[in-house]
């Protein structure tokens, strides 16, 4: 039987920082895309929504939040959570209702407005939460974890802080004619290397920001879609691992790995099983991608997802950046939206955004910034406490 | 000089010895897999069915895997000295427990002075303090030249 789902309608609200509240800009790109589906909000049998933290209540059943906000229609709803890898959580929900026959067609909605700065836990004394935790005892952020991953590229590839903003320089030339990217201005060389450092080797222009932002997308049956009398493009696999024990790569938000004293490692790391297991889902390989929209939290973490992904081997990811392979008009365009570069994060819209690129590019409409002649496309995200993430889209 | 009684900021992390202490972890007694911080309850290798952990003393020295700086303030719930001063982070991997642990770095030692493998040792120090206490956390020191493991 066919994994395969159709995407038949994308829709997102620009990012930036637009001071409203995270529903309405969910339900704009609601709106979008079941307009671009062709379809009402009535023809809807599940909605599926990505959970946002910083939010309230409504935030953490956002499904429901989204569907209140639409106007009650009696669809069935489903509210999830994965930290950055919110959106596959939502994407997966749809898909596999839709698999399994419980359902036709559904939307899929994620959005956040998110504060200014670094990202910190929830309020209250918790120090059995390693998020809290990390925090009290050692002022430990987000942007530290990037550093040290940084770092180690250095020492074990020699990767320089020039291969770093090179990265920056690309996806800020990729991003410049998205409508719906936050920052929409070329960046130099300069620019990256001179910015003020803020966990060294990164520089403020190396980390992405955070974003107010929403994306959506309608998804459905084949059947429905042939129906429907359209040849869409088709999600063909939707990966959301967790990592093998034990995992001994330092991972957010945590303090410690996990032993490896007394098991043996697993056969490939986490971050490699992410879209690994994608593939093995679509029949397809690295080899078969025209693009790939990776997360790249910071520039010198694109990297890393390139040998991570399967676009090249380790230790390579420099080179193939440097060749230009990864740039449009190369082998394999990596971010051609401009990537988080350019948006900024809106965490529980992140992982749908990245497969609306997909659909625009695989259905020639990325204007600007198409990929010619992509066939076939791949994301990976991953979110904290071990969510992996990654979807494959075909045409 | 300062009468408030020194106690960690977080209970059951370290020991409180002031020149050798340690990280407090837990090993399983089943598969000898080590837990940082400690686990008391199901062990988390999927092959063991225990739920037997021994308290262990973790070793105090390791190797460093990677290291950053924290150049801006943290936010709450971190309580940073005003003015903040930037900080060195250190990632150090333990070697008989298999476990890579971040901490600060002591002593306003910066990432200019850190390289992938250096040894370090555990040490305390202060995090913050109120009216009566002196709240104390784990840091990162390079080890002294000459100075060697246990």
């Amino acid at each position: 039987m066919s994994k395969d789902v159709a995407v038949l309608g994308v829709g997102m609200h620009p990012w930036g920082k637009w001071g409203q509240s995270f529903i309405g800009y969910g339900v704009k790109a609601a709106k979008d895309a079941l307009k671009d589906a062709g379809l009402g909000w009535k023809d809807i049998q599940l909605v599926a929504g990505g959970d946002t933290i910083r939010n309230g209540y409504p935030g953490f059943v956002a499904g429901a939040t989204f569907a209140q906000a639409l106007g009650w229609s009696g669809a069935k709803v489903s509210s999830s959570y994965g930290a950055c890898a919110t959106g596959a959580q939502a994407i997966s929900v749809a898909r596999a209702n839709i698999l399994a026959g419980l359902c036709d067609v559904a939307l899929v909605i994620g959005a956040d407005a998110a504060p200014k700065g670094f990202f910190a836990p929830t309020g209250g004394r918790r120090p059995e939460d390693p998020d809290w935790l990390r925090f009290h005892v050692q002022g430990i952020t987000n942007p530290t974890y990037f550093g040290l991953y940084a770092r180690r590229r250095m020492d074990v590839h020699g990767a320089t802080q020039e291969d770093f903003a090179a990265v920056k320089v690309k996806n800020s030339k990729h991003g410049l004619h998205n409508p719906n990217a936050r920052y929409r201005k070329a960046v130099a060389l300069e620019d990256v290397m001179s910015s003020v450092l803020v966990a060294d080797p990164l520089r403020l222009l190396d980390i992405c920001a955070t974003s107010d932002g929403a994306a959506a997308l309608v998804v459905s049956s084949m059947d429905f879609a042939r129906r429907h009398g359209t040849d869409p493009v088709k999600i063909s696999a939707v990966s959301t691992v967790t990592p093998v024990y034990p995992n001994d790569i330092i991972e957010m938000p945590n303090l410690a790995t996990d032993s490896k004293a007394g098991v043996g490692l697993p056969e490939i790391g986490f971050k490699e099983s992410i879209a690994h297991r994608a593939y093995e889902e679509a029949g397809l390989g690295p080899e078969d991608m025209s693009l790939a929209e990776v997360y790249d939290l910071s520039t010198a973490l694109e990297l890393d997802w390139y040998e991570q992904i399967g676009l090249c081997a380790a230790g390579d990811a420099e080179k193939l950046l440097r060749d230009g392979e990864t740039s449009l008009g190369g082998r394999i365009p990596v971010n051609p939206s401009g990537g988080l570069a350019c948006f900024g994060e809106a965490v529980p819209a992140q992982a749908i955004a990245q497969v609306c690129e997909l659909t625009w590019q695989l259905r020639g409409q990325a204007e600007g910034r198409q990929v010619e002649g992509a066939k076939a496309g791949v994301t990976v995200n991953q979110g904290l406490f071990g969510h992996g993430s990654s979807v494959i889209c075909t045409v | 000089m300062t009468d408030k009684t020194h106690i960690p900021a977080v209970e059951g992390l370290f020991t409180m010895e002031p020149s050798e202490p340690r990280l407090i972890g837990t090993r399983c007694r089943g598969c000898g897999t080590y837990f940082f911080p400690a686990e008391q309850t199901f062990c988390r290798n999927p092959a063991c069915d225990q739920t037997d952990f021994e308290e262990v003393a973790l070793s105090r020295t390791g190797k460093v895997w990677s290291y950053t700086s924290a150049s801006y303030k943290p936010p709450a719930p971190f309580v940073a000295k005003e003015p903040f001063e930037p900080f060195a982070i250190a990632a150090v991997e333990l070697e008989k427990e298999g476990i890579t642990i971040l901490g600060q770095v002591a002593d306003g030692v910066g990432v200019d002075a850190l390289a992938t493998g250096m040894p370090m040792e555990l040490v305390l120090r202060e995090l913050y303090q109120d009216d009566e206490h002196v709240y104390l956390t784990w840091n990162w020191k390079p080890v002294a030249t000459g100075a060697t493991d246990e």
